[in-house]
């Protein structure tokens, strides 16, 4: 079968420095891809060359066997939309938003009335039609973006960075979406991502880019499980340490993460280790809790960020970990940047790759 | 004096009740005149601040230095330039503008230029970077995603508008110096409240003012209502 979009050795440059360096991928009928990478790696960049937003400043982009030109730009345009990270809506209400792109395509409306309503359900927005898309909150930015860019059925949906500022509900919400859009509307979809729960839940295919580069393609199995070296670098996913682990009597591992910093996790391994923690594990509290779990850690904040119902935190106890605390739970503690605060989390909760 | 004031308000809102006919004279010439130069000044202030909010050449800095600059523009030394231009022995002369109200709507034209092209373009700025492009995934022609962007800097654009306007009917320099407040012909609000002020004939002069504000505050309120409708 043909893919609906293939990259074949496709560069971008900016100014001089090359941004991708050689990307050849294919994307399938309901095809659910991830693109991992840290930071800067060139996610956003490929999604807009996908999306036909941008073009290549090298190697061939083709749809449906036809490499993208001037004739047919138009038609990927229509047939491959891209939400993205940063949530921009339009200045009016979020029905206009999410009506805008079947206005430009010309539809009746009451079928644009029918159409949004239904995408508008999806992403549990019901009820909010007449309000500014401004003022809402980003969460459901983010969803009428989403629901913008579902009600147009593309072929192809390029996700960058989805639910990267999401608390855990919106992020599920949006999950969810993205799943049922795959699996009943027969969507294909890409997402961009740094994290790899993430990718490893959605998604089928993955492909890891470094610098520009695709360094590793596969299932997601075959990506994410396989301890590699590149992997092991990748330094986008929060929590993620490098460590020397050596078993236990017990069956468990104590890691030693440097820093005279030691974790234990609940698997039996030795020698040298990746481990992640998820922020979501970790329970954050200003004196040590008299609780089963292994790991106790003291340390100091170093960063807040404020998200939507929930504040995400940097602790430094020894190595930086981000932890995440409600917003109630932020005020009750009376936390700030300075406060001394202990992390606990299970030994279950220390993932090993 | 304080009775002379209550006197003055009171006789100025039966002038302005019963239609008095220099009210109304004078009112309907300041919209016509001020109304006429600002979509003037718009036809080649609104392209001139979208090209320069929504460009970057080379340059940029110092254009819209130089427009931030005239927005401070006196009104009787544009006036008085003007007057240089247009009086019968100047360059322009041929033309016997001088005292008509096409001088002062010309006048008035250039004088909220810097206005409109500085406000039109810092909405142009602040339109996030991203709509283009959001545009165009959402299936936009490179014309419709223009178009996207316009629509987004619109209250910004309107309010520029406006702005100008209040100006443009607020201001004394310009009206006095190019149009001579010749009754009948080029007498506009502020111009006659300056006049019949210093006649002492204070009830017109009120009058007018009364006029005047309400001009410019309904003007001001409707369009932060329509702000308000947009965002």
């Amino acid at each position: 079968m043909t893919p609906i979009l293939s990259l074949r050795d496709v560069d971008k440059k900016y100014d001089g420095t090359l941004v991708l360096e050689k990307v050849s991928l294919d994307v399938g009928e309901r095809d659910v891809l991830s693109v991992v990478g840290p930071n800067g790696a060139g996610k956003t960049t490929l999604l807009k060359i996908m999306a036909g937003i941008e073009a290549p400043t090298g190697g061939k982009v083709i749809y449906r066997g036809k490499p993208v030109g001037k004739e047919n730009l138009d038609l990927v345009r229509r047939r491959c939309t891209m939400v993205f990270q940063r949530t921009v809506v339009f200045n009016t209400t979020v029905y206009k938003n999410v009506a805008y792109g079947l206005k430009v395509r010309g539809f009746p409306e009451n079928v644009i009335r029918r159409k949004v309503n239904e995408a508008l359900e999806l992403v549990k927005l019901i009820g909010y039609e007449k309000r500014s898309a401004k003022k809402l909150s980003g969460g459901e930015q983010q969803r009428v973006a989403l629901a913008r860019a579902r009600v147009l059925e593309p072929e192809l949906l390029l996700l960058d960075e989805p639910t990267s500022n999401l608390d855990p509900k919106t992020t599920s919400i949006v999950e969810e979406a993205i799943t049922y859009t795959n699996r009943y509307k027969g969507t294909a979809v890409v997402i961009a991502t740094h994290n790899i729960f993430q990718a490893r839940k959605i998604c089928r295919r993955a492909v890891l880019l470094l610098n520009g580069k695709v360094v590793e393609s596969g299932s997601v199995e075959e990506v994410f499980l396989r301890p590699s070296p590149l992997m092991a670098g990748f330094t986008g996913v929060e929590n993620v340490f490098m460590g020397d682990s050596r078993p236990t009597e017990e069956g468990t591992s104590l890691i030693e993460l440097g820093g005279g910093l030691t974790v234990e996790a609940a698997v039996s391994r030795s020698g040298r280790v990746t481990l992640f923690i998820r922020p979501e594990d970790i329970i954050v509290s200003k004196s040590p809790l008299k609780s089963s779990a292994r790991n106790v850690l003291e340390g100091r904040i170093v960063e807040v960020s404020d998200l939507d119902s929930i504040v995400k935190l940097k602790v430094d106890v020894g190595r930086i970990f981000v932890v995440q605390v409600t917003k109630r739970s932020f005020r009750e503690m009376n936390l700030n940047v300075g406060t001394r605060v202990f992390l606990a989390f299970k030994a279950s909760s220390v993932r090993l790759l | 004096m304080t009775s002379e004031i209550v006197e003055g308000v009171r006789r100025a809102i039966e002038l302005i009740f019963t239609g008095d006919p220099a009210v109304l004279d004078a009112t309907l010439r300041s919209l016509y005149i001020s109304g006429t130069a600002t979509l003037l000044a718009a036809t080649w202030s609104l392209p001139l601040g979208i090209l320069i909010g929504s460009g970057s050449f080379r340059g940029k800095r110092t254009v819209k230095g130089i427009f931030n600059a005239l927005l401070g523009v006196p009104t009787v030394g544009l006036g008085l330039i003007l007057y240089l231009l247009l009086s019968k022995s100047g360059p322009l002369g041929v033309f016997r503008l001088l005292y008509t109200p096409s001088a002062i709507i010309i006048g008035q034209a250039i004088l909220i230029t810097p206005i409109i092209v500085t406000f039109c373009a810092s909405a142009m700025e602040s339109v996030e970077p991203e709509i283009k492009d959001l545009a165009r995934t959402l299936g936009a022609s490179e014309g419709e995603a223009r178009l996207a962007v316009l629509r987004e800097a619109a209250p910004g654009v309107a309010l520029a508008v406006v702005a100008s306007f209040n100006r443009a009917i607020a201001e004394l320099g310009i009206a006095l110096m190019l149009g001579g407040n010749i009754s009948g012909l080029t007498r506009v609000l502020t111009t006659t409240i300056a006049l019949e002020t210093t006649r002492g004939n204070f009830e017109l002069g009120i009058a007018l003012t009364i006029i005047l504000l309400s001009i410019v505050f309904i003007l001001n309120f409707a369009t932060n209502m329509l702000k308000r409708e947009w965002s």
